[in-house]
């Protein structure tokens, strides 16, 4: 078959128009009326990469406060103002931003921008110790469902305190720690919220079926008696490191498998690597006739699952492997086997075939982003912050298109040929199961 | 784009947002009456930033042309224009499930279901990926309760060579025995993993103990024991029994025209022949009993996981209006009263919530959380208040509010061609009439407190619940006792899950 078809479609353009108010806000503009819903999406310049020694998880845990009500939002009333004009929303936090969302049906965008200013404007004057006491103990009941009270859940925490430099912005995840979020005080959520959340550290996406001249009359009116923050906050340091040897690590687990982590120190998001690192994963493990799925689980059986991506964020990057072996396989077992696999492409390179399924599956997917305008909004802020315009789409499949066998062979050989932390998460009582250096 | 660093939410994706998927559409066709519109007030008007905007009125939703068609072979087509982008989905719909397992042979209709990718007469499992990789299409089979869907989305430009690969595995399957063998030992190994997760232990312990021996009260995936049983003489007989034209429909969404469609599919499908398809059996389900609470014996657990309901109601209930609204009250929304209540009040949890699991025979109703240990008896009190205060005469605006979230809140769900694919499966599946969406916002704004009240009152017993808890049993169940809830039994894991494999 040849490749002619599959590259018959490209990656559409993504219109836009972008303001900037004169407190400094960001504004992208995007209409698709195909749909009558709309989504206001707003992105504050600030994750946990940002947060101070002591109080890690405070984003995150901040991000749940802005839900809360603001001066003329009474607590509960956010959430139930939405739901009564069938929106729904919701905010997440990352180690470089935190994002606030409202999907609505289109007659309600001015709610949601009213809403949303409100509590980027107002939102001190009735913050109290009793709502942060409350999110705190939601917020550690998201940690203990979503990490602590999870098979294999506390592994990446454990990966990145050892991969990062405590003095890197990556040294811990958004979620923090217990002792941290109970140490957050009121003080710091005014701090926070001093430093960040000022109109001129944010981008707000408004995407969806909506008139572009009611929408920019709405936005200034709610959001453009909003005071700069004069004083542009002090961004993290991103030390300059490498890990001289392999650090082996385990972690007991309440598990029935042992599972196998090798991570490496990559590259940030939009290095010139960063796309060949993801086309060098869908080889390793992306689809039934990738290098580690074929040989491991397909042909000799003797993992679970495995999976490889290179995960970047705007500050750095690593570029992880994880394989579960089968019950009665060991984790040394699985490393040498990856091992070989890595030499394999280090030393005869991928095919063309290879490289033709990654390109053509990223780019369906790239298609399905632009499928719902909840995804498109997102697209649109995260291209305004990490690549410094919303109009990015594009270039950013056609670095996957750049990608040759020769790079993705040259990264095989640079990045994975260095030193890795490789942690092995074992059954309780098990430690006998960890990878070591001894194992190769 | 690159996979993001971790990111973490206020609400998880796979908490309050699947519990609310499981109840059904919610879709807006015309607009409920609002206040007029106040759009944009004159310069000379003071705005006062103080209150929130009046809105004006609501959109109402353009759902999709709806054709359907009939192959002689009694293969029912039904396409749904979306021309939005040039993107396809295509699913293959057999109206059997897992309801029709043999007893000793639990998880075959899903078992058979995922053998479909892997080899047909033409390609084998990796070629099959190979292709479904190169083109950028994804292909997948998947089974539950009443039906087995085989799922294509493909991009227009891929579709001729996308149909070939879908066809050849929705007709030609072969079933390999070596491959087979592969895909039991990986499910195998899987079921094993269950034990890990309270959640999953959790969902296994209340379906059984609220259906005991009906078909719902087994796991759609198996057991170790049923799996291993599982012979490819009964994946072959189940395809060749099950797969027939007459008892399926061919659903496409997307950018295609009707004509197109029929065309290919006579094409493709044409040839394929019709079978006597058995009806799936009508199992007696157990009555209602005392209230019963089982502590699944979970070590060290850090939160309990909670699983408290009853028998709801099948998905054809004449109460599928007022359903919906009573559980966007209870704990089908983000305001909802468990939610409010044990997160936003208490802190107990992250999320808390309910649903009815609507099926062709009444599946179950269940509120569920994960609960710090710590909090486990005085969650459990918040739930019971909960449970019986919905028996009560909802209050009007919390009433309107819901039916305005039901009505208004998910045109979205029909944005995207996957999207509108997932609202219309379940509407063949169940013979609900395909333009459903047409009264919906009429039917839920008929809905009044006291149909919310009776339907409250039928489907929720507060005497007759089971409780299923999954947690640090010596923590938690003094605690428990003490309130006396109603009969308690305590079991371990591999009570619920069989034995641990010998290492």
């Amino acid at each position: 078959m040849s490749g002619s078809a599959a590259h018959a479609q490209s990656v559409p353009k993504l219109q836009f128009e972008k303001l900037t108010l004169p407190n400094g806000l960001q504004v992208i503009l995007h209409e698709d009326h195909s749909t009558p819903i709309v989504v206001a999406n707003t992105w504050y310049h600030v994750g946990s990469g940002d947060e101070k020694p002591g109080r890690t998880g405070f984003a995150h845990l901040f991000e749940h406060l802005m839900f809360l009500g603001s001066q003329n939002v009474p607590q509960g009333q956010f959430d139930q103002w939405l739901e009564a004009v069938g929106a729904d929303n919701n905010g997440t936090t990352s180690v470089d931003r935190t994002a606030y969302y409202e999907q609505l049906p289109s007659n309600a965008l001015p709610l949601a921008l009213w809403l949303d200013a409100d509590r980027m404007g107002n939102l001190l004057p009735v913050m109290t110790q009793a709502k942060l006491d409350l999110q705190r103990d939601v917020v550690k009941n998201e940690r203990r469902q979503r990490y602590d009270n999870v098979p294999y859940g506390r592994a990446n925490e454990t990966i990145w305190a050892a991969l990062f430099p405590a003095t890197h912005p990556y040294h811990w995840p958004p979620i923090g720690s217990m002792a941290d979020l109970t140490a957050a005080s009121l003080e710091d959520v005014k701090e926070f919220f001093r430093t960040y959340y000022a109109p001129n550290n944010a981008t707000l996406v408004i995407a969806g079926d909506f008139d572009r001249d009611s929408a920019v009359t709405w936005v200034t009116r709610y959001f453009g008696g909003i005071p700069r923050n004069p004083q542009a906050p002090v961004r993290p340091t991103v030390p300059a490191f490498s890990i001289p040897r392999d650090t082996f690590l385990v972690q007991e687990d309440k598990v029935t498998l042992p599972r196998l982590y090798q991570t490496w120190h990559s590259v940030k998001l939009f290095h010139r690597d960063d796309a060949v690192l993801d086309v060098l994963a869908d080889v390793l493990a992306g689809d039934k006739n990738s290098r580690l799925y074929k040989r491991l689980v397909f042909d000799m059986q003797v993992a679970q699952d495995v999976n490889a991506y290179q995960s970047s964020g705007r500050m750095d990057g690593y570029f992880q492997i994880i394989v579960t072996p089968k019950p009665g396989q060991t984790p040394t077992r699985m490393s040498e086997l990856v091992g070989e696999e890595i030499g394999k492409i280090a030393r005869d390179g991928v095919t063309a075939r290879e490289l033709a399924r990654s390109l053509n599956s990223r780019r369906a997917s790239f298609l399905d982003q632009l499928a719902s305008v909840l995804n498109k909004a997102d697209r649109l802020a995260a291209y305004a912050y990490n690549a410094g315009t919303p109009d990015y789409v594009q270039e950013d499949f056609a670095r996957y298109e750049r990608v040759t066998a020769a790079d993705v062979q040259r990264v095989a050989a640079s990045y994975l040929g260095r030193p890795k932390v490789v942690l092995t998460v074992v059954p309780e009582g098990k430690r006998q199961l960890m990878v070591s250096g001894g194992g190769k | 784009m690159s996979r993001s660093l971790p990111s973490v939410a206020r609400i998880a994706a796979a908490g309050l947002a699947t519990m609310v998927a499981c109840s059904g559409p919610r879709v807006v066709t015309t607009p409920p009456p609002v206040p007029a519109p106040a759009v944009t007030p004159s310069p000379a008007t003071r705005i006062d930033l103080t209150k929130p905007p009046t809105l004006g009125p609501p959109p109402s939703l353009r759902p999709p042309q709806i054709s359907t068609r009939e192959l002689p072979n009694g293969l029912r087509i039904v396409v749904l224009e979306q021309h939005e982008l040039p993107l396809v989905d295509v699913m293959l719909q057999v109206r059997s499930g897992g309801e029709t397992d043999p007893a000793g042979k639990v998880g075959m209709a899903d078992l058979v279901a995922a053998m479909l990718t892997e080899g047909t007469a033409n390609r084998t499992a990796l070629q099959i990926a190979d292709q479904a990789a190169f083109l950028g299409i994804q292909l997948n089979a998947s089974s539950s309760w009443e039906r087995s869907t085989i799922a294509l989305h493909a991009p227009t430009a891929q579709l001729d060579s996308a149909l070939a690969l879908f066809s050849d595995v929705a007709l030609r399957p072969a079933f390999p025995a070596a491959d087979l063998e592969r895909v039991r030992k990986v499910r195998l190994t899987a079921l094993q993993q269950l034990r890990d997760r309270a959640p999953a232990i959790a969902d296994r312990a209340f379906a059984s103990a609220v259906f005991g021996d009906h078909p719902y009260g087994r796991p759609l995936a198996g057991t170790e024991g049923s799996v291993a049983s599982i012979t490819r003489e009964d994946v072959q007989r189940f395809y060749t029994t099950y797969y027939r034209p007459n008892n399926a429909t061919l659903l496409v969404v997307g950018d295609v025209r009707p004509d197109d469609v029929e065309r290919r599919a006579r094409e493709l499908f044409g040839a394929w022949a019709r079978g006597t398809v058995p009806m799936a059996p009508n199992a007696a389900q157990p009555g209602p009993k005392g209230t019963r609470v089982v502590i699944v014996d979970k070590p060290g657990a850090e939160q309990t996981s909670f699983r408290l309901g009853g028998i709801g109601a099948p998905r054809t209930t004449s109460d599928y209006f007022p359903l919906q609204v009573m559980n966007t009250i209870l704990g089908g929304s983000y305001t909802s009263r468990l939610n409010a209540n044990l997160r936003e009040t208490k802190g107990y949890t992250y999320g808390a919530s309910s649903g009815f699991g609507l099926r062709r025979s009444a599946g179950p109703f269940i509120a569920s959380a994960e609960i710090v240990t710590a909090k486990t008896d005085s969650a459990l009190i918040e739930f019971l208040k909960e449970l019986r205060a919905i028996r009560d005469t909802v209050p009007a605006d919390e009433l309107a509010k819901a039916k305005r979230y039901l009505q208004l809140g998910l045109p979205s769900s029909l944005e995207t061609t996957q999207g509108i694919a997932q609202e219309f499966l379940p509407l063949i599946a169940y013979g609900i009439p395909l333009d459903f969406h047409a009264s919906a916002v009429q039917r839920y704004g008929a809905v009044t407190q006291a149909d919310v009240q009776r339907v409250a009152r039928q489907y929720i017993d507060p005497d007759r619940l089971t409780i299923v808890l999954v947690g640090d049993r010596k923590v938690i169940e003094p605690g428990i006792r003490a309130l006396n809830p109603g009969e308690i039994v305590t079991r371990d894991i591999r009570d619920v899950l069989g034995a641990p494999p010998t290492p």
